[in-house]
């Protein structure tokens, strides 16, 4: 494990319509680094991410990303967030893609328009990402004629686009059949190896075991269980971890 | 007992109806209350009940019938197509004697006879003494009137600019506050107008533009009874009656006299028709003028929903992003205008604001009609915008768009696909809507249509013309929405 941690979340306290969604979550991310967030759904899983993502407020805690604070209280105005914004790619559940343009569009539209690419540059560079992602050959068709697995490719592209060291992704198996899995797999795992942190949030056991290097249980707004996906899933201390697995059948 | 009563009802009903059988049918004429004293006007007494000399005259020759006077409210420029169509049995309120309504309906002989006289600013009273000495300036009247007709011909012959109104009030204020230089009328209006106004504002020039005569209107085919009509008239004039109600009504003057002398001295034959002009002919003579309100209705139709979009938008945007304080504001905006009749809101900007503001008609129509539209615009564009997925929203937020960017990238552009079906159903109804600016004096082409229908007698072909133009504006545009719409989602 080297230096000091990318993505640092401590005694993180979220309320959400009256209900303690997190009660004190701690956790880390380092560059290089797949960790697997899990926990049943309604855990808090997704309100975690997004408070990461300056998308959702928090009452209490620090999270930190690449030297980048946040504070409780309300989210700042865009404007101010600039700084975290080129630090965190979201990867959403439902691919939230921009349904009036086409893929090649989707991807480029931050880089010439938030980074000032020009459209040439940011033409390559979107090639490059979809080639590499396998859906180059859908460069231009728009979100509703895409198959799940390559709506949720083109998603991890736009958001790869600007370059973001920390990538987070929202259960991203959730529409995928076996095979397509198994690819996102191999996919976040070479994200890992270019010195990127990834932060998955999964209810998905297997595929956690298989891509992860650490998992993190969620379960009653804390984390009752971190480590090697090896000793934590096979071998589950915590009651929370067993519902988890039993769950997942 | 409960098998009683409906035997009680029956007889009951029986005897009524014996009661109702009696007594002759109703006499019924109709009127326009909206015109006024001294004609006709709601009794301040009894509002139900209406007076004025012509409601004598109504009741005098009700009487000579051996009937009851019913008063019958009818729009003045509606009274012969409402005769014709058996709403009532005869038309009297200030009702001109024309060639046209001659050849078309049965008319009684002449019981009024006014002037045509010219109304001025008093300061202009030196100035303008007739209508020769206006040219290039505007002179109003009330539509469809022999003195419209007039001033239709003096546009060409002098060069004056007519202007036509909805009513016989506002001509005058619109004088007073300079909207324009002069207001030809029958002189009952005019001095009642001199009475009404500021004291010393307006001046009557004292020479009469034209003669004209009030005459009762009937149905073409109820000659007969327009016979009968004429006989009870001619015995009022003889015997003094029609004096004493045109004295009591202060409208009596010795060419009244005069006028009755003829009457009583002329046989009570049948009296010329003008010669009807074939309707082909008349169609293409009223052509150039339906171009022009055509042009006119699609002026104000364009004009007036660019300011609606525009309007529209910023109100939607004021409600979707401003602080509580404006989005509260913008709601009540949007809330009264839409609850509230396009049609009073004109009237308020364009007579109600003359105080303030003295718009011209056809800035007073584009700002009534695109800010009433507006109201309708912001609620689509603010249903368009948020139904727009939130997570578009939030994913362009972590790209690190701005707020603006999110607008004018994201949201937007997809905000417009939902909307373009709705505006394009706005913009069909605004096209016809603009029809109502007539009420301020905006000629476009509904009321070119009534205007050349009054005149022909008929609104057949002139309703004909009217809706095929109408159509031709408005099916391009729902065409030009479906290509658009097709392009967009095959895109």
């Amino acid at each position: 494990m080297t230096g000091r941690a990318l993505l640092s979340i401590e005694d993180l306290r979220l309320c959400y319509d009256g209900r303690d969604v997190l009660r004190g979550v701690s956790l880390e991310v380092r560059r290089g680094e797949v960790l697997a967030l899990m926990g049943l759904s309604g855990a808090g899983k997704t309100s975690a991410l997004r408070a990461v993502a300056a998308l959702q407020a928090f009452d209490a805690g620090r999270i930190e990303v690449d030297g980048i604070a946040l504070e409780p209280g309300r989210v700042p105005p865009q404007s101010r967030l600039q700084p975290l914004r080129r630090r965190v790619g979201l990867v959403f559940q439902g691919h939230a893609l921009f349904d009036h343009l086409c893929v090649i569009d989707n991807v480029t539209l931050a880089l010439t328009h938030v980074l000032g690419q020009t459209e040439a540059d940011a033409q390559r560079a979107a090639h490059a990402l979809l080639s590499a992602l396998g859906v180059e050959a859908r460069a231009n068709a728009l979100p509703a004629r895409l198959s799940g697995g390559e709506a949720q490719r083109v998603a991890i592209a736009r958001a790869l686009a600007p370059n973001p060291p920390l990538l987070l992704m929202d259960e991203p198996t959730a529409a995928l059949d076996p095979a397509r899995r198994s690819s996102l797999g191999q996919t976040m795992r070479r994200l890992a190896a270019e010195g990127r942190g990834l932060l998955v949030a999964t209810h998905d056991a297997a595929f956690a075991r298989a891509h992860a290097d650490r998992v993190a249980i969620l379960a009653q707004g804390v984390v009752v269980e971190a480590g090697d996906p090896g000793d934590v899933l096979e071998r589950p201390r915590h009651q929370a971890t067993r519902a988890l697995l039993a769950a997942e059948g | 007992m409960t098998g009683a009563r409906p035997l009680a009802v029956a007889g009951f009903a029986l005897s009524l109806a014996a009661c109702v059988g009696e007594r002759p049918q109703a006499f019924r004429w109709g009127g326009d209350a909206e015109g006024g004293a001294p004609f006709v006007e709601a009794d301040p007494a009894d509002p139900s009940k209406v007076r004025g000399f012509d409601v004598e005259v109504a009741q005098t020759i009700a009487r000579g019938l051996g009937r009851d006077a019913a008063f019958v409210q009818v729009q003045w420029s509606s009274l012969d197509q409402a005769v014709e169509r058996g709403d009532f049995a005869i038309g009297l309120s200030g009702v001109e004697d024309t060639p046209t309504r001659r050849a078309q309906h049965a008319v009684t002989i002449p019981y009024f006879e006014f002037r045509e006289v010219l109304a001025v600013r008093a300061v202009d009273r030196e100035r303008f003494r007739r209508l020769a000495d206006l040219r290039g300036r505007r002179v109003a009247t009330l539509g469809a009137t022999t003195a419209y007709e007039i001033l239709l011909a003096a546009r060409d012959s002098t060069g004056i600019i007519p202007v036509s109104y909805d009513d016989d009030v506002h001509p005058y204020t619109d004088l007073v506050a300079g909207r324009v230089d002069a207001v030809l009328l029958d002189h009952i209006i005019a001095e009642r107008a001199l009475r009404r106004m500021t004291p010393n504002s307006l001046a009557i020039e004292p020479g009469a533009v034209a003669l004209g005569r009030y005459v009762g209107v009937l149905a073409n085919a109820h000659a007969a009874l327009r016979d009968s009509v004429n006989a009870v008239l001619r015995e009022a004039m003889r015997d003094g009656t029609l004096e004493r109600i045109l004295r009591r009504w202060q409208v009596w003057d010795p060419s009244q006299g005069k006028l009755f002398e003829r009457a009583l001295r002329e046989p009570a034959g049948p009296v010329a028709a003008a010669r009807v002009t074939a309707p082909v002919a008349t169609a293409l003579a009223y052509l150039p003028a339906l171009a022009r309100a055509a042009l006119m209705t699609a002026l104000v139709s364009l004009l007036s929903m660019a300011l609606a979009v525009a309007a529209g938008l910023a109100v939607a945007s004021a409600r979707v992003y401003g602080p509580g304080p404006v989005r509260a504001l913008a709601a009540v905006y949007t809330e009264v205008v839409r609850g509230t009749p396009v049609l009073l809101q004109l009237f308020v900007i364009y007579y109600g604001l003359a105080g303030i503001v003295r718009l011209p008609a056809f800035l007073a129509a584009v700002l009534g009609l695109g800010l009433n539209y507006a109201a309708y615009e912001s609620e689509i564009y603010r249903g368009a915008l948020e139904a727009v997925s939130r997570n578009q929203l939030e994913a362009a937020r972590t790209l690190g768009f701005s707020e603006s960017q999110i607008l004018r990238l994201v949201r937007g552009p997809q905000a417009l696909r939902y909307a373009l079906a709705p505006m394009t159903n706005d913009f069909v109804a605004l096209l016809k809507d603009s029809s109502l600016v007539s009420v301020i004096t905006v000629i476009e082409l509904t009321k070119q249509t009534a205007i050349y229908a009054t005149n022909v007698g008929s609104w057949v072909i002139p309703g004909m013309l009217c809706a095929a133009v109408y159509l031709v504006m408005s099916l391009p545009l729902a065409h030009l929405a479906r290509l658009l719409e097709r392009r967009w989602s095959a895109a």
